[in-house]
């Protein structure tokens, strides 16, 4: 199985109480369940089915994907700073696989 | 020409006057109007799955969405819905729907207060030329939801 990149990119730093966007990235087929290989036999689904961000280990954003989610899937989101910490980015597949990033964030 | 059917909120009332819309239709063009029906009831189930009977109000939801899709792997989307996000008073969550992708459901989306805004953005697939759904919940129990086509000129499906 091909490795899947998570990448995500969060301000170094933000002031207390702003509101700061988050982007995040994975390398995933997604494959939907909906194509056939050359033999007309339909691929099997198997996708990332959930994507949870936590801040300071409390959940501040979650999705729950479906097939119709491009491949490579991007999400963006907000979250609002509070404290100096670690926010913690979680993605599920189908078969419970979860790929993590953290990435660290000094709130002035 | 496919006729457009204005669909606001879903509840039966509505789904009664559609089944007479798409009456009055058919007679005056042909067969499509069948098909956009059957697209939009499965969305419509979908969508009450998650919200159960609730009315929809129009309103407070801002759906982005590109008139016309080049490509329908990678249509991006978003959204963003009007609210304080304070504890009293915030987004739960938004719900995705399409209204002619092989399954209706493309992603729930669950915010907390700490968002400090009910806005995200990701890319869809889009089999073909389609309505795109968002259903907002929101802390005090109302339901908002907003609707925008999109045409597809390669379809997103892996065909």
């Amino acid at each position: 199985m091909a490795k899947s990149k998570p990448r995500v990119k969060v301000p170094k730093s933000v002031k207390k109480g702003e509101v700061f966007q988050v982007k995040t990235l994975i390398s995933h087929k997604m494959e939907s369940g909906q194509r056939k290989n050359k033999k007309g036999k339909k691929i099997p689904r198997m996708i990332i089915n959930k994507f949870i961000c936590t801040y300071n280990g409390t959940v501040v954003f979650e999705s729950d994907w479906h097939p119709a989610i491009s491949a490579n899937p991007y999400m963006a989101f907000y979250i609002r700073a509070e404290k100096s910490g670690t926010l913690v980015f979680k993605w599920t597949d189908d078969r419970g696989q979860t790929y993590e990033k953290m990435a660290s964030i000094t709130v002035n | 020409m496919l006729r457009k059917i204005n669909m606001v909120a879903l509840g039966r009332r509505d789904t009664l006057r559609l089944a007479g819309a798409g009456a009055v239709a058919f007679v005056t063009s042909s067969l499509l109007p069948n098909l956009a029906l059957a697209d939009s009831a499965s969305a419509a189930k979908a969508i009450k799955k998650i919200i159960g009977d609730k009315a929809t109000q129009q309103g407070r939801i801002t759906l982005e969405l590109p008139q016309i899709a080049e490509n329908g792997n990678t249509v991006p989307i978003a959204f963003e819905v009007e609210s304080p996000m304070t504890e009293a008073d915030h987004v739960k969550a938004v719900h995705i729907f399409s209204e002619g992708n092989p399954i209706p459901n493309v992603a729930s989306i669950r915010f907390s207060p700490a968002s400090g805004r009910a806005r995200a953005a990701t890319r869809m697939r889009m089999a073909k030329t389609q309505n795109v759904i968002a259903v907002a919940e929101m802390s005090d129990g109302s339901v908002f939801m907003a609707k925008a086509e999109v045409k597809v000129t390669i379809g997103g499906c892996g065909g």
